[in-house]
């Protein structure tokens, strides 16, 4: 779960990381409230979840109040990469002395964390790392339950940092190390962390939490996902892992590799995938026809592929949702039906009854799906 | 022969009473695995299919001897399950369960290094010898005995491409489900080194998919000391950039996660790349033909 940058900032607040006032508004009327307390000139970022923000036009400056409500109205009505802005965050416009980056995330290959150091905040670190790798410093924390000063002193030394800065920036990488660590995130970002009038703040955050920990952590906010369609919530809802593409063949199946393997065949054969959908294993019927019913409220779907290897999956609890989704919506696109594995013979007789033809060869499947698509694109 | 695992490997179940545990316990006996144990805290003294349960990993190993022990307790419990098995000695966990937080996993990845265990998943279908034993949750029906490893990220492509690999004749030598989680123990670099020892192993397939740089470890592996030949097949070509595919492991961050970026580092080192599933018997056939 990606946290929006306030509720990240928030975060630093009960760590002790320091960062600007802010204010946090969701509509121009409320801006009376806060007009006494700022300070201009400010700046207005916009509360989206994407990556680029700055670049895509999702933070504005204002030097007066007038200014102001003009940047929250044109904010607050505009989307950032598709993404509504719903909140937008008000913050004093400050004197930026030097930047630093500073973030802590998942190294897969040592199975262990990892902070990355640079001087060159306020820029993409994926970019850098490319262009001028020499400029940062990634390293592991010599224990896991803690990240030691000295190990900052020692990279600030690399690095050349000033001397000045070195005792806050330590002091933040710990305590962004203990938010890291505590809260079960996947990444704990700041960039920039800046110097302001001699003292280091966040001026940013990009908080991600471990979804699989979110049951432990009852204290933090929920991060009103707008990255997932109203489609792809109500699959998560039904505990249905669904994510929508642009092309026009459905693709289902049980277990995230294998559907990805299918979305690659409808690629290979000249098709296009719409859809990423994973019942998971040992799917029952219900759940199935619920999957096949959300795919087909997504609009312009010619043809679906549902390719099933039955392990834990029965192929008859399969068969059934089919016959019942045809029978509910008799104007579904055509389903084309891989089923082989447990239960396969009652599921393809089952299928057989109701005239319904099942493969048991997934790349016939799949090349069928593409031609029923390429057919009915014309009409 | 085959890795990990033979028809002697003695097995612990911890979670044997969930509806899940006790479902695949009877599979697995079904299938020849020799389940000896299992534990449930609070359900010592009942019996799951024939097989006594204990309230601790430390009664159930006091009396029977164990190898392996397999994980199906729910995320939450991994943790504290997992550790117990380390402690008490057993070399071989497998963890089965979806959902653990990455934290936990790191901090039993963290142990087993200390213990020179060796942990698979979590997220995994297990590991299967054919004809042997299976320690997961595979329809043990679609592999048969042969002599080609298999490894893979994920469950059902394994199953899928085991059954080819079955039917064509060729037969697999072991099957081990490495995870689909950002953190797992056994890589496949070290599930590679094993299937180097294996006499019976003469060529292994790597089913891999987007995220993570594991392939691109194994390339260089393979490059450097492997010596078997090697078929790659990785899914998730058409998958969008920064969209998780249904594994928390699968998704593409950098451009080292692409498929493009592992398909080429197994062919620098001397590996085959198959575009479609049924193109990995074929080539297989071909370079054991060599």
């Amino acid at each position: 779960m990606k946290l929006h940058e306030y509720q990240g900032m928030d975060l630093f607040s009960k760590y002790g990381i320091p960062h600007p006032p802010y204010h946090l508004i969701s509509s121009v009327e409320e801006l009376v409230y806060i007009k006494n307390a700022l300070t201009f000139p400010v700046v207005v970022k916009a509360q989206v979840l994407v990556g680029g923000r700055g670049k895509a036009g999702g933070v504005l400056f204002a030097k007066d109040f007038d200014e102001l409500k003009k940047a929250v109205d044109e904010l607050l009505h505009k989307k950032i990469k598709g993404k509504t802005v719903r909140k937008v965050l008000i913050a004093p416009k400050v004197n930026v002395e030097r930047e630093y980056y500073l973030g802590i995330t998942l190294d897969r290959r040592a199975k262990a964390p990892v902070v990355i150091i640079s001087e060159a905040g306020g820029v993409d670190i994926e970019e850098l790392a490319k262009t001028a790798p020499e400029k940062i410093i990634t390293f592991h924390p010599y224990t896991t339950l803690e990240l030691m000063p000295f190990e900052i002193r020692e990279v600030a030394k690399k690095l050349g940092f000033p001397k000045e800065d070195m005792p806050a920036l330590a002091d933040i990488a710990a305590k962004l190390y203990r938010l890291f660590r505590e809260k079960d995130a996947l990444l704990a970002e700041i960039n920039p962390l800046a110097r302001v009038d001699g003292r280091l703040m966040a001026l940013d955050s990009v908080v991600i939490i471990d979804d699989n920990a979110l049951y432990r952590h009852p204290e933090l906010p929920s991060a009103e996902d707008e990255e997932n369609t109203p489609l792809e919530k109500e699959a998560e809802e039904a505990d249905i892992a669904f994510v929508e593409l642009d092309g026009d063949i459905g693709v289902v199946g049980c277990g995230a590799g294998i559907v990805m393997a299918s979305m690659d065949l409808i690629t290979y054969f000249g098709g296009k995938p719409a859809s990423f959908m994973d019942l998971g294993g040992g799917a029952t019927k219900d759940k199935t026809v619920k999957a096949l019913e959300i795919l087909n409220k997504k609009q312009g779907i010619k043809s679906i592929f549902m390719n099933i290897f039955g392990g834990i999956t029965k192929c008859d609890e399969i068969a059934k949702a089919i016959v019942e989704f045809l029978k509910k919506t008799p104007d579904a696109p055509p389903v084309v039906v891989r089923l082989i594995g447990t239960n396969d013979d009652i599921g393809r007789k089952i299928l057989a009854d109701n005239g319904i033809k099942a493969y048991m060869n997934m790349e016939k499947a799949a090349k069928k799906a593409v031609e029923i698509a390429y057919e009915r694109r014309g009409q | 022969m085959g890795i990990l695992v033979n028809k002697n490997t003695t097995v612990l179940i911890q979670g044997i009473t969930g509806r899940y545990g006790s479902y695949h316990t009877r599979l697995m006996l079904d299938y020849g695995t020799k389940i000896v144990a299992g534990v449930t805290p609070g359900k010592g003294g009942l019996e799951v299919h024939g097989v006594p349960v204990y309230d601790t990993v430390e009664e159930a190993v006091n009396n029977h001897d164990i190898d392996a022990s397999i994980i199906f307790v729910p995320g939450p419990f991994v943790k504290d399950a997992a550790l117990e098995a380390l402690k008490n000695g057993i070399k071989l966990v497998v963890i089965i369960t979806e959902h653990v937080p990455v934290n936990d996993a790191l901090h039993i990845m963290e142990v087993a290094r200390r213990q020179c265990a060796t942990v698979i998943g979590p997220n995994c279908p297990g590991i299967i010898n054919p004809g042997e034993t299976k320690l997961g949750i595979m329809p043990g029906h679609v592999f048969k005995k042969g002599k080609v490893g298999i490894l893979s990220r994920s469950g059902t492509l394994m199953y899928e491409i085991s059954s080819l690999i079955s039917d064509s004749g060729l037969g697999v030598s072991t099957a081990v489900g490495l995870g689909g989680d950002p953190i797992i123990g056994m890589t496949m670099v070290e599930a590679l080194r094993r299937f180097q020892c294996d006499p019976e192993t003469e060529a292994v397939v790597i089913l891999g998919e987007i995220g993570g740089s594991s392939e691109i470890d194994a390339a260089q592996y393979i490059k450097s000391e492997f010596s078997k030949p090697v078929v790659a097949y990785f899914a998730g070509r058409t998958a969008p950039k920064g969209k998780r595919m249904g594994h928390a492991g699968a998704i593409v961050s950098g451009e080292a996660d692409t498929i493009e970026a592992k398909e080429k580092a197994i062919k620098n080192a001397g590996g085959r790349v198959a575009h479609i599933p049924s193109e990995i018997p074929l080539i297989l056939k071909e370079v054991l033909e060599k």
